[in-house]
């Protein structure tokens, strides 16, 4: 035995001291020649002879986890995946020809003369050569079925090979009775089925390798994601710095990225600045300016500048690998719609078979002459028409397909329930703040007294706030720093509950609040005939919260702040309210801020003053009204709404994956989320209805179809070679009508 | 013909004995842990006996090629999972109350219990 170096990757280890135990847990295995453990990256290089399966169940034994570092990444598991499909696809297609050769002339012949039946001894002889041929080509190309068929017969269970192989085999069985004894079937039945058995088994096959390609195009979204993640990191340890396999990055390495390059792990920006495209992940098209103490997130790209990260998450923590699971997950879930499709296919294989019984005797019983070739080829007709596949692929191949549709515009659905729900919804709650609005408030205006400079009372509102927490106060400072104001220091700090502040600065008394609190200090608002209340009240009715402000008990203007609305906000909630959706604000904010926001995004329901836990009553109100509703928030404050209302769409801001309590999950921070959500799981829905009922049509008017029903009628009996073709292509249909929702778009104004 | 019909009657009763009525020995789940080798359109062992409250890992080894034995489902456990070919995936099974949990490919062509007692 060759002497190998074999890598592994440990996990677990939390201490030096593991090193030791790790070691020599390597060292006693047999034929372990060396081992030598890297603590810092996690790694062990072992030397010997003993196989890497072995060492990794000795690490395991030793209370690690283990695996072996090469080919362990996505990226490389889903090549290997894609070449395991290909040399299946190569395999079926070579088994397809070696069918069709012998099949296609057998079939030409059969058109031509009209003529396959056996008379003469001649001709008995030519049959026997054929039937030893077609046997060659059972084996040589439907071997799977029958190996397969014969394994589940074994078990008590029963699938598309044991269809298959009954229905061939019975074809070729009978048609070698006719060489070896045609006296012991009727004359005018002494026919037989080689060309009809080498077909089917070609075609199917055909249908199996071309089923293999398509099905390949259903994962192209997953694909996409798993394509992101970067393969290397530049890591700086002890002031160097290395390129690693991303593998190995630890929490908290420091890393480098260059303008170009893909963010490799999570992480937290410690130096330089720059923008990064995340639009991948989020579907958001604007770059995002990143600085000093800003997230990053494995997968996005890196633009214009270089920068130095520190790793916050890294291996199968990082958002996008949390991301590729959910989606992973999810596309293997399955929608009640499918459950159907799924009891029927538990039991539809035998009830075929049974078909095919009863339906030979029917033919034996009643049939014309030749009764017994009647009843085989209609035995054997219902066999290899009837094709579970179908039936079973209609759903998954559509979620599949949806699911990763949907994650490719950032809408993360986490199981085929939700999306099924999602198709459905009647009733959109929107929290405002945060979902409609940005969530984080803005100076508007600020209206002066003549006399007086915005620029004045910006200062001294800003000293008076500076060190405030409050939202609002937030909301100035930041005003104050965008204009270089340079603070001063405020004194004799007074807070008056629910009415405002006063303070001294620079010898200047200051009072700054709401009406109440300038009626109760004897401030006049009405200014040289200028009335600021009125000015007050047209800033409120625009969703503004007005502040006056005073300088030693005179008005010198009002401070206004809002929380501005997104954007594309009007235009995603009309295309709610288009698609039949009755869309309804729900805030904690007082009633007219509330009605303002309404009335400028267009909705004319809404609840103000509502406390977090009125937010679930009012999706049970909703619910009881019989309405679907579906609940958008942060996922942080509204989480006992979203997990009541039948979908719950948490907003992500950017890429932050908070989505335990959430149904679907929207990656940037925009509506039209959810409208997007909302066209991708109709149009799935869709898809998987046309599935099914073209699978149930299928299976309903072809299985009595092959039985011969129509033939005491119209005298139609359908042909095995039919049956093969329509069986081959059932699933093909199944999945290739999956494959056309790739084509749907969410159309986004 | 009457003979016939007899045959037909007797093997329809026996297609239904053997796919429905037949309840197969179970595997119990030993102290290494279990493989499970999917393999020619069946799961080898198929039936799976556990004890209750135990967690188990549960190896699945696919060695079929066919599209059909790629995802491994348990409904119940809202688990899914993508089978690599010749490669062990493990299956993390928690500790579950007595009953029957299937497990099977997306189409359900490939079928098995775990049940626990
Ligand atoms: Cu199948």
């Amino acid at each position: 035995m060759s002497c190998v170096v074999t890598e592994l990757i440990i996990d677990g280890a939390g201490c030096a001291s593991c090193v030791g135990k790790i070691e020599g847990a390597l060292k006693a295995v047999s034929g372990v020649q060396h081992a030598e453990m890297n603590f810092a990256q996690r790694t062990v290089s072992v030397s010997g002879t003993a196989p890497s399966d072995v060492l990794v169940q000795a690490i395991e034994r030793a209370g690690y986890n283990a695996k072996v570092s090469s080919a362990e990444t996505d990226t490389d598991e889903l090549d290997e995946k894609e070449q395991a499909d290909l040399a299946y696809y190569k395999k079926l297609m070579r088994e397809t020809w070696i069918a069709l050769a012998l099949g296609a002339p057998l079939m030409a012949y059969a058109l031509i003369t009209g003529e396959m039946s056996v008379n003469t001894t001649t001709e008995r002889i030519v049959w026997l050569i054929i039937g030893i041929l077609t046997l060659g080509v059972l084996l040589a190309s439907g071997r799977h079925f029958f190996v397969g068929a014969w394994k589940s017969f074994l078990n008590h269970s029963a699938n598309m090979d044991t269809l298959i192989a009954l229905g061939t085999g019975t074809a070729w069985l009978y048609s070698m009775v006719v060489v070896f004894f045609p006296e012991a079937v009727p004359a005018q039945a002494r026919h037989v089925y080689f060309e009809a058995t080498a077909i089917i088994i070609g075609l199917i096959d055909l249908g199996l390798a071309l089923e293999i390609k398509a099905r390949g195009r259903t994962s192209e979204a997953i694909k996409r994601l798993i394509g992101l993640q970067a393969k290397t990191a530049r890591v700086i340890r002890d002031d160097k710095e290395m390129d690693l396999p991303i593998e190995h990055v630890l929490l908290d390495d420091l890393v480098r990225v260059r303008p170009g390059e893909k963010i490799p792990v999570d992480g937290e920006v410690v130096e330089g600045h720059t923008a990064i495209d995340e639009s991948m992940l989020t579907g958001e098209p604007m770059p995002v300016e990143k600085a000093k103490g800003d997230e990053v997130v494995a997968g996005t790209l890196n633009k214009t500048g270089s920068i130095v990260f520190r790793a916050t998450r890294v291996g199968k923590d990082t958002a996008l690998a949390q991301i590729i699971n959910m989606v992973k997950r999810a596309q293997n879930s399955k929608p009640p719609i499918g459950r159907l499709a799924d009891v029927i296919s538990a039991f539809f294989v035998p009830v075929v078979m049974i078909t095919a019984v009863i339906s030979a005797l029917a033919w034996l019983n009643f049939g014309p002459t030749p009764a017994i070739a009647f009843a085989i080829v209609s035995a054997t007709t219902v066999l290899i028409i009837a094709c579970p596949c179908a039936l079973g692929l209609a759903t998954p191949m559509s979620v599949m397909v949806g699911v990763g549709k949907a994650a490719e515009a950032g809408v993360l659905i986490r199981n085929g329930e939700a999306l099924q729900t999602a198709s459905k919804i009647t009733a959109m709650i929107l929290d405002k703040t945060g979902t409609i609005t940005l969530g984080s408030p803005k100076v508007t205006d600020v209206v002066v007294v003549s006399g007086r400079t915005e620029l004045e009372v910006l200062q001294l509102a800003a000293s008076v706030e500076a060190g405030s927490e409050h939202p609002l106060a937030l909301a100035i400072m930041e005003t104050a720093q965008e204009k270089a104001i340079e603070l001063s220091k405020a004194s004799s700090f007074n807070a008056i509950t629910a009415r405002g502040v006063e303070a001294e600065v620079d010898g200047r008394r200051v009072l700054f609040g709401n009406e109440k609190l300038m009626h109760e200090r004897d401030v006049t608002l009405n200014v040289a005939g200028d009335d600021f209340v009125q000015k007050a009240q047209s800033l409120a009715a625009d969703a503004k919260t007005p502040m006056y402000f005073a300088i030693d008990g005179k008005l010198a203007g009002i401070i206004a702040v809002a929380d501005p609305i997104k954007e594309d906000s009007i235009s995603a909630i009309q295309r709610l309210q288009k698609n039949g959706i009755r869309v309804i604000m729900l805030t904690g904010d007082n009633r007219d801020t509330a009605k303002a926001v309404a009335k400028k995004v267009g909705i004319s329901e809404f609840v103000a003053e509502v406390l977090p836990e009125d937010k679930a009553k009012k999706v049970q109100e909703l619910q009881m009204a019989g309405e679907v509703v579906g609940m958008t928030g942060d996922g942080i404050n509204d989480a006992p709404a979203l997990a009541l209302a039948n979908v719950g769409f948490a907003i992500g801001t950017g890429t932050d994956v908070a989505i335990e309590s959430a149904d679907i999950t929207l990656m940037r921070g925009s509506l039209h989320g959810l409208a997007d959500a909302i066209a991708v799981s109709k149009a799935t829905l869709r898809n998987i209805k046309q599935n099914l009922f073209g699978a149930f049509v299928y299976n309903v008017a072809g299985v009595p179809v092959a039985a011969g029903i129509l033939y005491p009628v119209l005298g139609i009996l359908m042909n095995p070679v039919i049956a093969g073709a329509a069986m081959a292509f059932s699933s093909l249909t199944v999945v290739s009508n999956a494959n056309r929702l790739r084509l749907f778009k969410a159309q986004e104004h | 013909m009457l003979i016939i019909n007899i045959a037909g009657v007797i093997l329809i009763a026996l297609i239904i004995w053997w796919f429905w009525l037949y309840k197969p020995q179970a595997e119990q789940m030993g102290d290494d842990d279990l493989v499970v080798v999917v393999e020619n359109g069946v799961y080898k062992p198929s039936h799976i006996l556990m004890d209750s409250n135990d967690t188990h890992d549960i190896t699945f080894l696919r060695k079929d090629a066919s599209p059909c034995a790629e995802t491994l489902m348990i409904p119940q456990l809202e688990i899914s999972e993508t089978l690599p070919l010749n490669k062990p995936t493990k299956i993390h099974i928690p500790p579950l109350g007595a009953g029957e949990y299937a497990f099977h490919c997306q189409m359900q062509m490939y079928k098995g219990t775990i049940s626990i007692k």
